[in-house]
């Protein structure tokens, strides 16, 4: 299946980043720049920089412990960064919290599941939905047409995203109890229902069968293609990586070593180095 | 018919209990926190409606909003000055500094309003209905508080189950971090669930003093504990086992002081918590969370 997806036309931009040919002419969603962040003298992250185009599929790769998911926090303020800035769209987030950098545009999934277990389904969409319906709360307490008219609309939407991977007869079920497929699958409806422009996925396939991961890379261009939007992975299925990313990025000891098209990358003697270790020379 | 008559008292007695048991549940489910401040802002609200009827002049119904706006209002100051900073502090400095609200708040009664103690007026003047030929009296306040306690339950089921702001505090409640990412404002949903606690011991507060009238700054500490024990005993977090568990120990308050020994009803309570921490620590509703290896 893989082998019908045709390959993107990477066209270099400004620095040193490339970006898909088609986002040349609009503003990139993510413009990371000398990115760093130190954990008590120790630095997680160095002199990070990223750009990411508008309908890009990213890839963010690297042997564990090399500092992904750190940039992912980075991005979404869990962490303040120590040095450089970050543009979402164009906007510096430099004095901008976690809900804030939300509102602008980035959601993500989690590597290890973080699901509300005891919510429904749909409740845990609507979370996503939190901020993109308003009613007052004494239009909600006292029921006024507004709460009913909102949370009408709630439920639609809810259902209209879950849609997108079939799991909208799931609506009532607890998180919970969704099998792990399932529940990596509503992390993915919840975060774009925040109504993202750059969905952050942390190791979507983890867990999943050479079948499910297949279907994940499927469902991965529907969204990107369905809503328009800009996603970056980090992932250690290289199948995945290979098959959809664009633009991949291969960060080892906090520091991106290479950058690239998947070609580029798969050929690139440091990054081989930094998953396979050097090879002995031979006497 | 002393039977009834007990069981009776024993439930609105309980239905307070639950009313104060519902404000620390919530904190503690959405906030993580044990607010010991909790049971002497019960007793703010009471000295508010008490003023508000006796020196300013304003009828029962309308010292009861005055009472529950000021305790609202207090109740997100208390969170914002003393518990907001220590957000990310241990649980520990969290408790003490609950424990030090608490003192504060009933010296600052103190200086305010007196050592002495006050009369307080059931704001409740319906009059007591009498069933049996005079055997068996119902006051009036002790149906009040039932009644007060069902519609405060319904209403704060419905809140949390249906609306968006409900939803958001379930949310918090299960993960900040995952919530704050998906946009929820955290402090925002903590401030509101102070509020809605605060509000709910205003009228925990007028209806424990329009059964028992005796108002000081310390009135409210008694059963703010009773009401943490009862949190405790229904399942520390939950809506349901807060009412359940409020409601229970009143009962037993009751059905110990008058059958075993009135001097003993409050050990009895304590008693019953540590009771119920030994067999089942998470409570009669509390779930156990198994720890993920």
């Amino acid at each position: 299946m893989s082998e019908n997806r045709k390959r993107t036309n990477m066209v270099p931009f400004p620095s040193d980043a490339i970006i898909p040919e088609r986002d040349l002419g609009t503003r990139p969603v993510l413009d990371a720049r000398h990115l760093g962040v130190e954990f008590g003298g120790l630095k997680a992250v160095d002199d990070f920089n990223m750009i990411i185009g508008r309908t890009e599929i990213a890839g963010l790769i690297g042997p564990n412990g090399a500092g992904k998911t750190t940039i992912f926090n980075l991005i979404t303020k869990v962490y303040q960064p120590t040095t450089g800035t970050i543009l979402i769209d164009g906007k510096d987030t430099h004095n901008m919290n976690t809900i804030q950098v939300n509102r602008a545009g980035i959601a993500r999934t989690f590597q290890n599941i973080r699901l509300f277990d005891k919510m429904s389904v749909e409740d845990n969409v609507k979370i996503g939905l939190h901020n993109r319906m308003r009613y007052s709360a004494a239009s909600g307490v006292l029921r006024l047409p507004n709460y009913w008219k909102k949370e009408k609309l709630m439920h639609e939407k809810a259902l209209e995203l879950l849609s997108i991977f079939d799991m909208q007869d799931m609506a009532d079920v607890t998180a919970g109890s969704l099998p792990y497929g399932a529940q990596r699958r509503l992390e993915i409806v919840r975060a774009l229902a925040t109504d993202p422009k750059l969905l952050l996925l942390d190791e979507p396939a983890a867990g999943m069968n050479p079948h499910e991961t297949e279907e994940l890379m499927e469902n991965i261009i529907k969204i990107r293609d369905t809503f328009q939007i800009a996603i970056m992975l980090i992932e250690h299925d290289m199948n995945l990586v290979m098959g959809i990313c664009e633009g991949i990025a291969v960060l080892n000891y906090g520091s991106i070593i290479a950058k690239g098209t998947p070609e580029q990358i798969q050929s690139n003697p440091l990054v081989i180095e930094a998953y396979l270790g050097k090879q002995k020379e031979a006497k | 018919m002393s039977f009834l008559s007990n069981l009776i008292n024993g439930i609105s007695l309980g239905s307070i209990y639950a009313i104060i048991a519902l404000g620390y549940t919530m904190v503690y489910g959405i906030a993580k926190m044990l607010n010991f401040a909790h049971g002497d802002v019960i007793m703010v609200g009471a000295y508010i409606s008490f003023y508000a009827t006796q020196h300013w002049g304003l009828t029962p119904l309308l010292s009861v909003v005055v009472a529950m706006a000021v305790c609202t209002v207090l109740g997100i100051v208390i969170e914002k000055l003393a518990y907001k900073p220590l957000r990310s502090a241990t649980s520990l400095a969290v408790l003490i500094t609950a424990i030090g609200v608490s003192y504060l708040l009933q010296n600052l009664a103190l200086l305010i309003w007196g050592s002495n103690p006050k009369n307080f007026v059931s704001i409740v003047q319906l009059g007591k209905i009498s069933l049996f030929n005079g055997e068996l009296i119902i006051s009036d306040v002790a149906i009040v508080t039932v009644l007060c306690c069902i519609v405060i339950m319904v209403a704060l089921t419905w809140f949390t189950s249906k609306t968006k702001m409900g939803r958001a505090m379930r949310a918090v409640s299960e993960d900040k971090g995952a919530a704050q990412l998906m946009g929820v404002n955290v402090n925002q949903t903590i401030s509101v669930t102070f509020a809605i606690g605060s509000a709910l011991a205003a009228v925990a507060g007028i209806l424990l003093c329009s059964s028992s009238p005796v108002l000081m700054p310390t009135t409210g500490s008694m059963p703010g504990i009773k009401a943490f024990t009862a949190a405790v005993f229904g399942g520390i977090g939950s809506l349901p086992g807060a009412m359940l568990g409020g409601i229970l120990l009143g009962v037993i308050e009751i059905f110990g002081k008058s059958y075993i020994s009135t001097d003993l009803g409050d050990a009895i309570v304590f008693a019953i918590l540590i009771i119920i921490l030994l067999v089942k620590p998470t409570g009669l509703l509390g779930k156990k969370v198994n720890e993920k290896v």
